[in-house]
């Protein structure tokens, strides 16, 4: 593409073009520097969680950003997304080609995701603000607990089901456990990669920006600013908000299903209040709003804990500084002023410098 | 009988969620933040007075007095370093710094006291206070619980009053009310949430010791989850009121220990928040929360 | 604003990116520099390059005491060899995982960039789990001090070894004393739904008690997020009359089961497992109340025997406490991995791979004895087998009362 139709492209269209290019770029700056043996192994196997981390910011800031509502509950809707697909990996793996059965896992997890985000739904339309929070908050505890209380085994006499312990099941010795309750599933056979990951957050980009810049998305965005002001002009709330919250849980349900795939065990207390809390940090540090901020902050602070190992005992301490610190310094309003103000300075000198060349 | 002594202990885990949603409530009517650290003052304040009555054997009523004074100074700090910077930004920047502070002050802990649990001495049964024995026996009492619900009731009703019929107390209505015409009318916006904090985080200290008083594990992680029970709670009965929080408090706990004892022990947290769900779905601004009539 | 944040993030995002590749490349070059010394002198241990040990365990969050123990256990030990041998025989990394899966993994990446040798760890069962599969594929050897659940071993494929018992096998046996030695007429159970190891007590011990005809009349849980309040499950203990109440559930808890138990006047007979030691090190608790307290449990700080007195001693001298089974664990798995040193079956040059298969051989031929257990030995799965020891408190100290074969 020349590059002068580049720059008479529309802002958005160019805007969201960098960032698929930034995704796609740092997926084969990755690809060389691992086939030339330039990656540890500590920073590849964070790959796969870092894909998973960028899809859930992503898909929440539609939620938090867009339609401007406060969801503490988006890791419940990893945690039903990663079971289902990953039970149904479990079962249908061994039977099927791998490259039927993983967009069936996929499919599933989005579409059971999908689900609890229509029940969820229907609270979001009557409550806004903190209570709704709290209540998605409520929604992420009570999936935790179903799911630690949750026995599945399988026998030839079929399935069994219990929400008390493993003996009630009932099961011939030689069935299998499915969810073994805190437990979770154990005995994954991992099948989540970095391309998987990237080529799902491509997906995840080119729909939620469509709907960013369609028609629905200009409605979620008026209901955001003015709920009364775009019911008077004929929006149909109920419509624009479950579409958004509902499209925010698929795709959390697909990173869950990612994330699931990852490792070989799954249990459903990784997924409590501390996950969605820092799903929601990803979005709030990267910008409320901002795709692209989502996706950097999302790796940035997934790799962050990581690289401060070599701290040891300091390593959460310092974590949490940085949070604290990071904050203020991007939202403090006299900071951000003081920053601007540094900013000026450097430039207009640099142009006195100019002017005197 | 034995269903009585369910309820007393729910009303007595209540009460506990009950004082600690009353900070929330506090600093949420006024400052209009969720402060998600004070689950973490509260541990804080507690180790203050572990070590203060249990290791070095001070007067319990006197370590109370010490770890409200730390409390205080620490949350007043954190006002002023953290969330003060903060004030005229979003409030989501605001709750992921509460969010930090409460992982710094985890982290804090753990250093300086070590991950290993404490066994906290009851600073009821310190103070000489016996369990109340009714009905030949059949039904118990512990002292904690009573001193429990009695503080909490106590401090409901004095917090009341301290709004209601103070200046300072005048001047938190008119900051919840509207900031920037209190501003206007010459209160001192930053003295009133800075005050907010002194009492939200002195509480904070009065719930600690009767939280662990009742419950007497105490490790760095200990008011992590009663803390976001006790939002739940203030939530629950509408967060701002401060009798909505004492209800809220309340009735999580009585719900809460019931459903143990009755249906599961294992599901008792989904049925809590189950019927938060129903309630708020029915009553979207809680229990006793003002109708917020929405204006264009 | 927005482009000058993503503008900074990504910029840092570059950095870390480079910071990471340029570790990565570097430990590379440690790699084949160390391989170069190693061909020069042929006997490994006399040059004193040190065996790379690799440890994973929860040293922050909810499960961090145990993480610490382990840690503090396993460093105690390295050193002791080191200082006893004159020379570095062992070098020691522990890095956190929070008890989380995902976190095990990148410690466990962490430590094999940094060249891990042999893996002592993690700590809790489901990260062990899922390192334990890392495992079978880079093909290291796993020996972990603590993680019980069967599905450990499973996972591991032959590669990942216990110190401690299985779950299955202390409810078993646990179970079995209990009948044997007729100690409850009626029992009570709380345990921990929301935690894999003692869910898995409570499963075999269920079915072994109604196997054995044991009257089981309460069986009450209580998750991570709602143990602030134990007393409702010792009230329906006491409730339903049991007079043994069998906490297959870590010491932190049991130690409030035990004060609500005293607030009501409830006073059965509590049987506990290894998961219970420590109870009496808590600093605060009112020891009283765990008199006549029943554990199954194969270490005691109290024991006579020269190893564990040297140990006890050793670590109260270097952390200010004293050890529990998850310290006496990780303890005797470094030794059991210096008794393969000592007998010549791993040197320091072998490469890691080479190592786990000579390890694998060893430890299912060998017989390890140390602070928890005499004569201990593996199967072939990795899980161990050594005698199973019941402790009673009596005055702030444990007293034997039996062990069960």
């Amino acid at each position: 593409m020349p590059l002068s139709r580049l720059k008479h492209m529309k802002k958005t269209t160019r805007s969201n073009l960098i960032t698929f290019a930034i995704v796609i770029g740092f997926y084969l700056v990755v690809q060389i520097l691992s086939g030339a043996g330039l990656t540890s192994r500590s920073f590849e196997g964070q790959l796969v969680p870092i894909c998973a981390y960028v899809m859930l910011a992503i898909s929440l800031n539609l939620t938090v950003g867009f339609l401007g509502e406060l969801s503490l509950g988006h890791a419940g809707f990893m945690s039903v997304g990663a079971f289902s697909g990953v039970l149904l990996w479990t079962m249908l793996g061994d039977s099927l080609p791998a490259y039927v059965a993983l967009p069936l896992a996929f499919l599933a997890g989005g579409l059971v995701a999908g689900i609890f985000g229509v029940i969820v739904g229907v609270p979001v339309l009557r409550l806004s603000g903190d209570y709704l929070a709290i209540v998605t908050l409520a929604f992420g505890e009570i999936i935790k607990n179903i799911i630690n209380a949750l026995y599945l085994g399988v026998d030839e006499n079929g399935l069994h089901f219990s929400m008390t312990d493993a003996t009630s099941l009932g099961m011939e010795p030689d069935g299998t456990m499915l969810i073994n309750g805190a437990m979770g599933i154990t005995g994954i056979q991992k099948a989540s990669n970095f391309t998987i990951g990237i080529v799902l957050i491509i997906l995840t980009l080119f729909v939620i920006l469509n709907m960013i810049n369609s028609r629905t998305g200009r409605a979620v965005m008026a209901i955001r600013d003015n709920e009364i002001a775009a019911q008077s002009v004929g929006i149909n709330l109920t419509r624009y908000k479950l579409t958004a919250f509902v499209v925010s849980a698929v795709f959390a349900g697909f990173a869950g299903v990612l994330y699931g795939l990852n490792y070989s065990s799954l249990v459903a207390s990784r997924f409590d209040y501390n996950t969605s809390i820092q799903i929601l940090v990803f979005v709030v540090l990267g910008g409320i709003g901002s795709i692209r901020g989502s996706i950097i902050a999302a790796a940035l602070l997934t790799v962050l804990p990581e690289m401060l190992r070599g701290l040891q005992d300091y390593r959460m301490l310092i974590y949490a500084i940085v949070l604290i610190v990071v904050m203020i310094f991007n939202q403090s309003p006299q900071i951000v002023a003081w920053r601007k103000r540094v900013v000026e300075r450097f430039k207009s000198r640099g142009k006195k410098q100019k002017e005197v060349a | 009988m034995q269903f009585l002594s369910y309820l007393i202990s729910g009303i007595s885990l209540g009460s506990v969620y009950a004082l600690i949603a009353l900070g929330y409530t506090m600093v949420y009517g006024i400052a209009k933040m969720l402060n998600f650290a004070h689950g973490d003052i509260i541990m804080i304040g507690s180790y203050v007075i572990f070590f203060a009555f249990g290791s070095f054997g001070l007067n319990p009523i006197l370590s109370v007095v010490l770890s409200m004074v730390v409390c205080t100074i620490l949350g007043v700090t954190i006002e002023r370093v953290a969330y003060r910077p903060l004030r005229e930004a979003p409030s989501l920047a605001v709750l992921i710094t509460a969010i930090g502070v409460s992982y710094l002050l985890q982290q804090v802990a753990q250093l300086l006291w070590s991950a290993n649990p404490k066994s906290f001495q009851s600073i009821v049964a310190g103070v000489g206070l016996q369990p109340l024995v009714l009905f030949d026996g059949q039904l118990t009492i512990s002292a904690e619980a009573i001193v429990t619900i009695l503080a909490c009731i106590v401090i409901m009703v004095a917090l009341t009053a301290f709004v209601n019929h103070t200046v300072p107390g005048h001047a938190m209505l008119a900051v919840s009310e509207d900031r920037g015409a209190a501003q206007l009318m010459g209160v001192n916006v930053n003295g009133t949430i800075a005050l907010t904090f002194a009492i939200g985080s002195a509480l904070a200290a009065v719930a600690g010791a009767l939280l662990c008083s009742s419950y007497p594990t105490l490790s760095p992680t200990t008011g992590a989850m009663p803390g976001i029970k006790a939002f739940v709670a203030a939530v629950f009965g509408g967060i701002g009121s401060i009798p909505g929080a004492f209800l809220g408090g309340v009735l999580l706990g009585v719900i809460e220990n019931l459903s143990k004892a009755y249906i599961s022990t294992q599901l008792s947290d989904a049925i809590v928040f189950l019927v938060l769900i129903v309630v708020l779905v029915v009553k979207p601004t809680g229990l006793l929360g003002k109708k917020v009539n929405v204006k264009v | 604003m927005k482009k000058f944040v993503s503008g900074m993030l990504a910029a840092a995002m570059a950095l870390s990116l480079a910071a990471c590749s340029s570790s990565g490349s570097s430990s590379a070059a440690d790699d084949s520099s160390s391989a170069a010394t190693t061909e020069e002198s042929s006997t490994a241990e006399s040059t004193g390059i040190p065996i790379h040990l690799g440890g994973i365990g929860p040293l922050t969050g909810d499960n961090a005491a145990y993480g610490i123990a382990v840690s503090n256990g396993a460093e105690l030990a390295v050193n002791e060899i080191n200082a006893a041998a004159g020379t570095e025989v062992f070098t020691l990394d522990f890095q956190d995982d929070e008890s989380d899966s995902e976190k095990a993994v990148n410690a466990f990446n962490t430590l094999l960039d940094g060249g891990m040798q042999i893996l002592v760890g993690p700590v809790t069962s489901n990260p062990s789990i899922s390192v334990a599969a890392e495992c079978v594929s880079e093909n290291i050897f796993m020996l972990t001090p603590s993680a019980s659940s069967v599905d450990v071993v499973t996972a591991g494929e032959g590669n990942a070894f216990q110190m401690c018992f299985t779950d299955p096998n202390q409810g078993l046996t646990a179970a079995d004393y209990i009948a044997d030695n007729s100690l409850g007429t009626a029992i009570g159970i709380i345990y921990d739904s929301s935690d894999a190891y003692s869910t898995g007590i409570y499963t075999a011990f269920a079915e072994e008690a109604s196997a054995r005809g044991l009257n089981v009349v309460a069986t009450s849980t209580f998750t991570s997020d709602n143990n602030t309040d134990l007393s409702t499950q010792v009230q329906q203990c006491q409730q339903a009359g049991a007079d043994l109440v069998f906490l297959p559930i870590y010491y932190q808890q049991a130690s409030q089961v035990l004060i609500a138990a005293n607030n009501i006047g409830y006073a059965p007979t509590f049987f506990g497992c290894d998961g219970m030691d420590g109870i009496l090190g808590i600093d605060g608790f009112d020891t009283s109340l765990a008199n006549d307290l029943m554990l199954l449990c194969p270490f005691s700080a109290y024991g006579e025997d020269e190893t564990t007195t040297t140990f006890v001693s050793a670590y109260e001298a270097a952390y200010g406490e004293t050890p529990n089974q998850f310290a006496a664990d990780a303890y005797d798995c470094v030794y059991a991995i210096y008794q393969c040193v000592e007998d010549g079956t791993i040197t320091a040059d072998m490469s890691a791979s080479d190592m786990c298969d000579a390890l694998k051989s060893a430890f299912t031929s060998m017989s390890f004895s140390g602070t928890t257990g005499e004569n201990q030995t593996w199967a072939a799965d990795g899980t161990i087998s050594k005698e199973p020891k019941v402790y009673q408190v009596q005055d702030g100290a444990y007293v034997l009362v039996g062990s069960e074969e």
